[in-house]
């Protein structure tokens, strides 16, 4: 989903947005729709949205930058997201995300050196009771302790 | 031979999903005539995977089970939990809007219908839409996603209403910390929601409805998407609903990981293509909603509890509660627990029977410390006041919240002023930005406290100033229910507080 590729051509853009023109408030879909595509939002398609909306290319910025889920730029080959919601912290979660991180050498939201993992703190994946969570791009694992995020990690190329 | 594995997030979480391959391959290897049933989770999360295997009609457990106990499974040597309806957790709860979850394919229209599924929409279409809203309205039901509005009146509003359009929108952004209810009943009963939904439709006249659904919960979109595809194949959805000549559709849409978004007005905000930020109220939801038109807007739980509310009848369901708390509450049970999952009960258990009897305590063994209820702006309740029981009055008496009925349980090596900084960081982070007592006073909340932990003891009147204002102040409940995990630590656990300046000061 994170691969970078070739910068996509205004002809893709376009018919990814017209795809979903026929929604009622086809904003959020349309940037889903283009980061499932690119993995990101490129920013040629701000003016191609503005135009098909006639709203301003700032309202559509500011929609954009607004949720934590979209981005400028393609993440690194794979999203790892670690929960720091209070149920995982109350066992032991923020320890192992210090670690984690400490591990990688990286910040939350960073990428690891070889394009491989970013990294990013994730609000409750409803693993509640099974807690420290985390996902690894699409799949959820519970009970993460240092064995297992060391394998995630490695099986992510980190 | 029937075989079930839970597909929930949390059984595969903690691998259901190999085990499930390897029954399956296992199996074949041995020409077994095997047929796995991937259900949703009974809700005993530390038993996932619960693998049940089905002998004389009696479901049998077996849990939590690994990829290398399946042979023995197979050969029936490894050790069973017994009757899984048995297993006290299960057995002690009153199961009504998780009636199916667990027991049913969650895809399987026909097992639907045999647990019951339909019945209630049925019978909503032999009714007019007042008679339908009376119903909800009887039945006592409050809204599930944290502030208990009574359903029934909310409805009757949008149903006086006039409009050309109508909506029911469903929030399934469930962004609290210790909540997976809503995910449950959308991975193991999704066509629960969508009756309930139709029935709310048929109820007020809207012929639209719309699932906001966090993007956090990848296995509930999928499995939410699916369900809409069957239900409107099988005419539960579109044009005609079940013959009656109403219609009702609806779609699922992926939020985009702003906490904020769960409250109702900012989520018709990101529902419409805009920024997620709060709107004023007056106009109601009910009145101006969607598009600016009335709108229901309800919780995953309230709508998937219409459907007994009608099967069953609005007496059946009032006569479970306490008080002004009618029916049941799903409660889920999480963070450093023994045994954790949603334990469904009727209202009025007190906290500590929850917390040490049905929880059954600490993972970690050690004492209780604090018990946030509510998720993150949940009060942190204090062992002293763990014979409240559980309501919406009540809990509000005892300066909490029962919210979406999160119970997270920390043991005594929680720092309680770590978990007051964290909710105040955690709103700022989330703060949509339109007030300034949020946007601001999180920001300012998050150094309060970090003066606080160097030892200065006079932050503490500043916080309860700042509290003060956050709660007055603020738009939504992101801002102004913040200071009740902030002040409830303060106040329940002031020791953590009164840190020592350092020598070196």
């Amino acid at each position: 989903m994170s691969l970078s590729k070739p910068a996509p051509s205004a002809e893709e853009i376009r018919e990814i947005v017209a795809s979903q023109l026929h929604l009622e408030g086809p904003l959020l879909p349309i940037f889903h729709a283009l980061q499932d595509a690119f993995g990101c939002v490129p920013e040629g398609a701000l003016p191609v949205i503005a135009d098909a909306l006639n709203i301003t290319r700032a309202e559509v910025h500011g929609v954009m930058s607004f949720y934590h889920d979209f981005r400028e730029v393609p993440a690194g080959r794979h999203v790892v997201k670690i929960c720091r919601a209070e149920a995982c912290q109350a066992v032991g979660a923020d320890a192992l995300a210090a670690r984690t991180l400490e591990k990688l050498g990286t910040e939350w939201h960073g990428t690891t050196a070889n394009g491989a993992v970013t990294i990013e703190p994730v609000y409750c994946l409803g693993l509640c009771a099974c807690g420290p969570a985390a996902m690894v791009d699409n799949k959820v694992v519970g009970r993460v302790d240092d064995a297992k995020m060391a394998k995630l990690l490695a099986e992510a190329g980190a | 031979m029937k075989i079930y594995v839970p597909l929930d997030s949390a059984a595969k979480a903690l691998g259901a999903d190999e085990v499930a391959d390897a029954i399956m391959s296992e199996a074949a290897t041995r020409g077994l005539d095997v047929q796995v049933i991937r259900n949703g989770t009974r809700g005993m999360i530390w038993l996932e995977p619960l693998v049940e295997l089905e002998q004389d009609g009696t479901r049998v457990g077996y849990g939590p089970v690994a990829v290398e106990d399946v042979p023995a499974l197979l050969d029936g040597k490894l050790a069973s939990l017994g009757p899984v309806e048995d297993i006290p957790f299960l057995a002690k709860q009153t199961r009504l809007t998780f009636a199916r979850v667990g027991v049913i394919d969650p895809l399987d229209l026909t097992d639907y219908e045999a647990h019951g599924g339909l019945a209630g929409l049925r019978r909503a279409i032999a009714m007019t839409g007042a008679e339908i809203v009376k119903e909800v309205t009887d039945s006592g039901l409050r809204g599930r996603g944290g502030a208990g509005f009574p359903t029934g009146i909310k409805w009757n509003t949008v149903l006086g209403a006039e409009a050309d359009q109508k909506y029911i929108v469903c929030n399934a952004d469930e962004g609290d910390s210790g909540t997976f209810a809503d995910r449950m009943v959308m991975e193991g009963d999704p066509f629960c929601l969508i009756e309930g939904m139709a029935i709310a439709g048929l109820g007020v006249g809207a012929t639209r409805g719309y699932v906001y659904l966090r993007s956090e919960y990848p296995d509930a979109i999928a499995v939410m998407e699916e369900a809409v595809r069957r239900a409107r194949a099988a005419g539960v959805l579109g044009a005609d609903v079940l013959g009656s000549g109403k219609a009702f559709d609806m779609e699922i849409r992926v939020g985009a990981g702003a906490y904020v978004c769960g409250e109702e007005t900012s989520l018709l905000n990101s529902l419409e293509g805009k920024r997620g930020i709060v709107r004023a109220k007056p106009p109601l939801p009910a009145l101006e909603g969607f598009l600016g038109k009335p709108t229901v807007v309800n919780n995953v739980l309230s709508l998937a509890t219409v459907p007994v509310i009608f099967e069953k009848g609005a007496a059946h369901y009032a006569g479970f509660g306490l008080g002004r708390s009618k029916g049941t509450m799903p409660i889920q049970i999480a963070g450093n627990v023994k045994f954790g999952g949603l334990f469904e009960t009727a209202f009025g258990m007190p906290l500590g029977t929850l917390v040490n009897e049905v929880a059954g305590g600490t993972a970690s063994g050690r004492p209780v410390k604090a018990v946030q209820v509510g998720g993150p702006l949940g009060a942190y309740l204090h062992p002293d006041q763990f014979d409240t029981p559980f309501g919406y009055e009540e809990f509000d008496q005892a300066g909490g919240l029962i919210g979406h009925a999160g119970v997270v349980i920390f043991d005594d090596s929680a720092d309680m002023l770590k978990m007051a900084r964290f909710a105040m960081e955690f709103c700022a982070v989330e703060s949509c930005g339109k007030c300034t007592p949020c946007r601001i006073g999180a920001v300012r909340g998050v150094e309060t406290i970090d003066r606080i932990a160097e030892g200065d003891a006079s932050a503490i009147g500043l916080l309860t100033d700042l509290c003060e204002t956050m709660k007055d102040g603020s738009l939504c409940a992101l801002g102004g229910f913040t200071p009740f995990p902030v002040m409830s630590a303060l106040t329940h656990f002031p020791d953590d507080f009164a840190r020592q300046k350092e020598a070196a000061e």
